[in-house]
């Protein structure tokens, strides 16, 4: 089915408004809220402390978990149950892993380092702001990392390859493909993708690389938003 | 041709290109890519010769040898205090290395240090697998009894030393409390009267938020200058 | 870290850690509409460094037996460790549950929420507000943020859509979730042989006790809860009351 323009009058490759703030949660020692035009999630480091039980530990560093959640409001429709579901389970560990490349924590052996995600409000796109929010907050703790991780969500709608679905997009009565990504900005390396739907190799890898271009606007909001909470210190 | 993408004293941020060329070497918190240098924390510039160094601007505590830190007592074995030191796991301080008094057999350590107790403890050695020993066993080192602790960035901490000691003795003078930084981010605090001690407080909270900026001392002796004539009133 | 000594050596000196009276509140605010787009009420409340927000999300359900004519309200407070270093994953736990039921009682008993009102076909049909709260960042006086936080989502609210006796959540009605009181709470904490207001964290620790006390507007008391490990006395719970009294017609010009 033809998607000729998009509902909110975006262009096909162009993001949502973005809003990013770090700092957000003064108890954790990294934390950050990210925005992309009504999905908000925040995000709050806590750690490295002590894990339970042993086996986990990895014994030359420390380990990553990730926690996403919806908070039971969030929802576009009924009330989301609270408490962890496969959906939720199965995205804190792609989140996981898009981090893995990029982050070191081999100055904590054996210990955790908690990552949380809250949804406050969605319109989706939720595991990519969460992404993008759960980076900055890392980077706000002062983790070694390779580089940030940007995400967005590509795909199609209709017939129309589009960056950045929202809620309408993704139930478009002709139908349509969601692929999250998430980004590497400095190398271009993709460290999540998911892939719902249909779609052509042709349409995939326009999608993948309109994605690629968005993620690095969304860089863009990130590298302000961190220079904003440090960037005074510099002045003077 | 080799050059400086970022210049000195700058924020930099993670995955960030900060030189081209190889004349440059990566010193703690850069890597090499290619031809690039390349930061991996979010942090100040720092030039050291042809190393470049990034100086963190927050992030947890990460323990080193000699390094004197504020510990709390939190647990005890026969022979051993496990104590946080602000790191991912409990610090050790064993008998020997806490006192030179002769500790008979079966007596409790509670005597010398109980749970819940500060001390002020310097790091003796630290492995690779993040064992951390403790010792008391040098000049200043002791319980740290009453006052309050205030946490601030690790990494601001030698501002809040100063040159030489010299802003932590200008706090010291114009408050009149007694105060020790540990390299863990925690300082300790004690006074003749709360007003006294929240100044004290407020000079170092003061600190850690305008720590990169310039002139910082004249600032903190400003603000100490306006502050201390209130709490004479 | 501010130690449970330090803390009672001030109140000898009638002072607090950050220099407040023992009554006084740190800054509130309230904004609302925080999940506008998803829920059908929603709030963000912050006591100083103490931040909650709040969504109303509605259902239609059958009444209960013995109140075939009324709708209903379930308060869930949700302790995230996002939060604070002091909570954990997993099941609610104890400290969450008081809270919602405190926070739940004050708005049932108090009859704050014109419960008929949510009659939707008698006997059958009826509305359910589900309140989610949840703490951002949690320094101290979760009791009182929870109460203020789930006021502001409430009145917030407006009803969805009826479509075929099913809710259509895409469209909003213009007509407001009919909250006719506000019970707010006001807890009171005994710290050594003082009574304060709006702890930090680090306050609560130090407190032998305290008394919730949830107040409407017309002075009377709707909900109260007794907490922490020491015992008060007669002349202590009236002490307290009175202090929360004065403590929520002050806090009720956040809602003019």
């Amino acid at each position: 089915m033809k998607y000729s323009k998009r509902n909110d009058g975006r262009k096909f490759d162009e993001c949502r408004p973005m809003k990013a703030e770090v700092g957000v949660v003064k108890n954790a020692i990294g934390s950050a809220k990210f925005q992309i035009g009504k999905t908000v999630a925040v995000a709050a480091v806590y750690g490295p402390k002590d894990l339970f039980p042993k086996f986990l530990q990895k014994p030359n560093t420390a380990r990553l978990r990730c926690n996403y959640n919806m908070m039971a409001f969030s929802g576009s429709g009924e009330r989301v149950r609270p408490g962890t579901n496969r959906r939720s389970k199965e995205i804190s560990m792609v989140v996981e892993k898009a981090f893995e490349p990029v982050l070191d924590l081999s100055e904590f052996p054996k210990a955790v380092v908690d990552v949380y995600i809250e949804l406050i409000q969605t319109d989706a796109g939720t595991r990519c702001a969460g992404i993008c929010a759960a980076s900055l907050a890392l980077a706000d703790a002062g983790f070694d990392m390779k580089d940030l991780v940007c995400a967005v969500s590509c795909g199609l709608v209709g017939d129309q390859v589009v960056v950045d679905l929202d809620k309408s997009e993704e139930d478009f009565e002709g139908g349509a493909v969601d692929i999250p990504i998430a980004v590497l900005p400095r190398t271009g390396e993709i460290t999540l993708l998911q892939l719902d739907g249909e779609i052509s190799k042709e349409d995939l890898h326009k999608a993948i690389q309109q994605g690629k271009a968005a993620c690095q606007k969304i860089y863009a909001v990130q590298q302000a938003a961190l220079r904003a909470k440090y960037g005074q210190e510099a002045k003077q | 041709m080799s050059k400086l993408l970022v210049e000195e004293k700058k924020i930099v941020l993670p995955g960030e290109v900060i030189a081209e060329g190889m004349d440059f070497l990566p010193g703690k918190g850069a890597f090499r890519e290619g031809d690039n240098l390349v930061s991996s924390k979010l942090g100040l510039l720092n030039m050291n010769g042809r190393v470049v160094h990034i100086i963190p601007l927050s992030g947890r505590y990460v323990p080193k040898r000699d390094d004197v830190v504020i510990g709390y007592v939190k647990d005890m074995s026969y022979s051993s205090w496990f104590v946080d030191v602000g790191y991912a796991y409990e610090a050790s301080l064993s008998l020997k290395d806490a006192t030179a008094d002769f500790i008979e057999r079966g007596s409790s350590l509670s005597d010398y240090f109980a749970v819940g107790e500060v001390i002020l403890t310097r790091i003796s050695n630290v492995t690779r697998e993040g064992n951390i020993d403790l010792t008391m066993k040098a000049p200043g080192l002791r319980k740290l009894q009453g006052g309050k602790i205030v946490d601030i960035t690790p990494s601001k901490i030698p501002r809040v030393v100063g040159k030489q000691g010299s802003m932590i003795s200008l706090i010291k003078d114009k408050t009149g409390c007694t105060i020790f930084a540990g390299q863990n981010g925690r300082v300790w605090i004690r006074g003749s009267s709360p007003e006294a001690e929240k100044l004290a407080t407020d000079a170092i909270l003061l600190i850690e938020e305008h720590s990169h900026t310039s002139g910082l001392t004249d600032r903190v002796a400003a603000f100490l200058e306006q502050h201390a004539m209130e709490i004479k009133k | 870290m501010i130690s449970r000594e330090y803390i009672e050596s001030l109140i000898t000196q009638h002072t607090r850690v950050d220099g407040r009276k023992f009554d006084e509140y740190r800054k509130i605010e309230i904004e609302y509409g925080i999940s506008a787009k998803s829920a059908e009420g929603s709030a963000r409340v912050k006591i100083g460094n103490t931040e909650v927000v709040a969504g109303v999300k509605m259902e239609l359900g059958t009444p209960f037996p013995d109140k075939p004519d009324e709708g209903s309200i379930m308060v869930n407070v949700e302790l995230l460790p996002l939060s604070s270093p002091f909570f954990e994953s997993g099941p609610p736990s104890i400290d969450a549950i008081e809270l919602s039921r405190v926070t739940d009682r004050g708005i049932r008993e108090s009859k704050a929420l014109d419960f008929k009102k949510l009659c939707v076909r008698k006997g059958e049909k009826v509305w359910l507000l589900f309140i989610d709260i949840y703490p951002i960042n949690t320094d101290g006086n979760l009791f009182d943020a929870c109460n203020l936080v789930a006021l502001a989502a409430i009145r917030d609210a407006v009803f969805p859509k009826i479509v075929d006796d099913k809710i259509d959540y895409h469209e909003k009605t213009k007509t407001k979730v009919p909250l006719t009181k506000l019970p707010l709470a006001c807890t009171v904490w005994k710290v050594g042989d003082t009574f304060l207001v709006d702890p930090s964290e680090a306050e609560e620790r130090a407190a032998n006790a305290r008394l919730s006390v949830v107040f409407t507007e017309d002075g009377k008391i709707c909900a109260m809860q007794k907490g922490g490990d020491f015992p008060l006395t007669e002349e202590e719970i009236m002490e307290a009351v009175h202090l929360a009294e004065k403590k929520t017609k002050e806090l009720r010009r956040h809602f003019t």
